[in-house]
């Protein structure tokens, strides 16, 4: 069976830590993943960008809605994910719309996190 | 020259292009003011150029690939400014052969994106767009400049880190895409037009910078009648904008403005483009507005305007937006057009069938008709109860005079 394990924590957890802990936990990191991916386990997995960097999409009567901000309804919960190769946010957009539970539900759009983008900012 | 002047109305332009040429919004004006800086040393002594744009956007990105020489990503930007530059042989600046294309329209459908948040739509468009400064704009909005900077750094961190990408929308989203800039670009106008604190000069600076946004959408989008039929909406408006306060800062009604006062070479234009954007099939809710607007502001007294094509657009306005103000507003008209009481009927029916007991303006529109069928005691009575619900000093102020008329019949 396949599983989709989602992390949820704060950000600052991430955002507080010295370059020391940092450090030592993208070691533990890195030492997981190797573990699980030489047992074939692994299928796939993103650190994902902020929520501020997310964009939620939902479609109703035909037209399509884009808000700023993550999906935050409490009466909606994750039912599934995508993982897409799209050039820009507006065709990540496009994707997302064209999925038939953004009309009665909401895609959230989140940019998957980039480790030059890190090193840049 | 006066920079701040010319950034005013060149930043656009300028930004546009650096923006495209850099691929980043900060780079872009931090490069902008170096070339600035660069023009106030050299400019005094050699004279302002012939094309002071072509030559502020050759430095600029002249400086960027400095900057990136020196910086640690030179790497990674590399070739994306080698794609656009030319080799760093000491460039003849004043050139008038140097075109660069208009990117105005990248820049402001980027800015008005609807993945940013709408404050930040505006925020960033009055920024980049309008060339205001973050104090400018922070005093417009009363909130402090730190959380404006706030709102800025964040919107910019956005389009950079999602990907918002830097281009005109396609054709099958440019109508919905429009709508959102053209949302802006009325939010904007009527932060200056209905804010009644604060600086009048700083208000009516912003409703200048949102006509002028008009008129540049005008300029890009000649086919776009909505855009038009916006532009002349806020023409309209801002025509009444010497009459509209008393010398004491208090309301002046409609009916009651001294028309003298009203700029009619603006309700000239205004009406022009309203008739013209209808005539090429603008049928939205601006065009709508606008047709109201320029019906007010083309009757030569308030007792020759022609309230029953006002109520009948109303009905229209209403089809697409529907509204409790837009409600009310109708009722007015059918007071005026009819009799006082087809009014107050209708302002009956509305409080009865919503929940709209609680909105002061209801409350105010049955205050007036009731005052003008004599009922001063009922009169009086729906004029506290509106007091009792509004919260804008300039209007609580208004309601009280109007109570005390009332009462002292």
């Amino acid at each position: 069976m396949q599983y989709l394990l989602l992390i949820y924590g704060q950000e600052s957890d991430w955002t507080s830590l010295t370059p020391a802990q940092h450090a030592a936990m993208q070691q533990e990191y890195g030492q997981f993943t190797r573990e699980i991916s030489e047992k074939g386990k692994n299928l796939g997995a993103n650190r994902l960008q902020p929520v501020a960097t997310a964009t939620t999409v939902r479609v109703r009567d035909g037209k399509r809605v884009v808000t700023d901000g993550p999906f935050a309804e409490t009466k909606e919960q994750l039912g599934g994910y995508y993982l897409v190769e799209a050039k820009d946010l507006d065709e990540a957009i496009s994707i997302a719309a064209r999925i038939p539970a953004a009309r009665h539900g909401s895609v959230e759009v989140r940019p998957i996190f980039v480790m030059e983008q890190a090193a840049r900012t | 020259m006066d920079f701040e002047k010319f950034h005013r109305e060149e930043s656009a332009r300028i930004l546009s292009t650096l923006i495209g040429l850099l691929g980043d919004f900060d780079l872009a004006e931090e490069m902008l003011q170096e070339a600035y800086a660069a023009a106030l040393r050299q400019w005094p002594a050699t004279g302002t150029p012939a094309n002071p744009r072509a030559w502020l956007i050759s430095t600029a990105r002249h400086k960027a690939i400095d900057h990136f020489r020196r910086g640690a990503s030179f790497e990674a930007k590399r070739e994306e400014i080698a794609r656009n530059a030319e080799p760093s042989a000491p460039a003849v600046y004043d050139s008038e052969d140097e075109t660069f294309p208009d990117d105005r329209l990248k820049l402001i459908f980027t800015c008005c994106h609807p993945a940013l948040a709408s404050e930040a739509q505006v925020a960033l468009t009055l920024h980049t767009v309008c060339g205001l400064t973050t104090e400018e704009i922070s005093r417009a909005f009363l909130i402090s400049v730190a959380t404006m900077a706030q709102r800025l750094v964040r919107a910019k961190r956005k389009i950079r880190e999602a990907g918002i990408p830097y281009r005109v929308p396609a054709q099958e989203d440019l109508r919905d895409r429009l709508d959102a800039v053209l949302l802006v670009v009325y939010l904007i106008f009527n932060e200056g037009y209905l804010a009644s604190s604060g600086d009048s000069l700083v208000r009516r600076e912003i409703c200048a910078e949102a006509i002028r946004l008009g008129r540049v959408l005008c300029e890009l989008l000649p086919r776009e009648a909505e855009a038009r039929a916006l532009l002349a909406l806020m023409l309209l408006h801002d025509s009444r904008r010497d009459a509209r306060a008393s010398a004491d800062g208090e309301i002046v009604l409609l009916d009651e403005q001294d028309r003298n006062l009203w700029h009619h070479d603006q309700i000239r234009e205004g009406t022009a483009l309203a008739e013209s954007a209808m005539r090429s099939g603008a049928n939205g809710a601006y065009a709508l507005q606008a047709a109201i607007a320029a019906l007010h502001a083309n009757a030569r007294t308030a007792a020759e305007t022609d309230w029953p094509q006002i109520v009948a657009l109303y009905g229209a306005l209403l089809q697409i937006h529907p509204s409790p103000v837009i409600e009310i507003n109708r009722a007015v008209a059918v007071a005026m057009a009819r009799r006082p009481e087809d009014g107050l009927a209708l302002l009956d029916q509305i409080e009865s069938c919503g929940d709209l007991g609680d909105f002061h303006l209801l409350h105010a529109a049955r205050a007036d008709l009731l005052r003008r069928l004599g009922r001063a005691t009922e009169s009086a009575d729906a004029y506290r109860r509106a007091l009792s619900l509004a919260t804008n000093d300039v209007e609580r102020r208004f309601l009280r005079r109007r109570l005390s008329e009332t009462s002292h019949r």
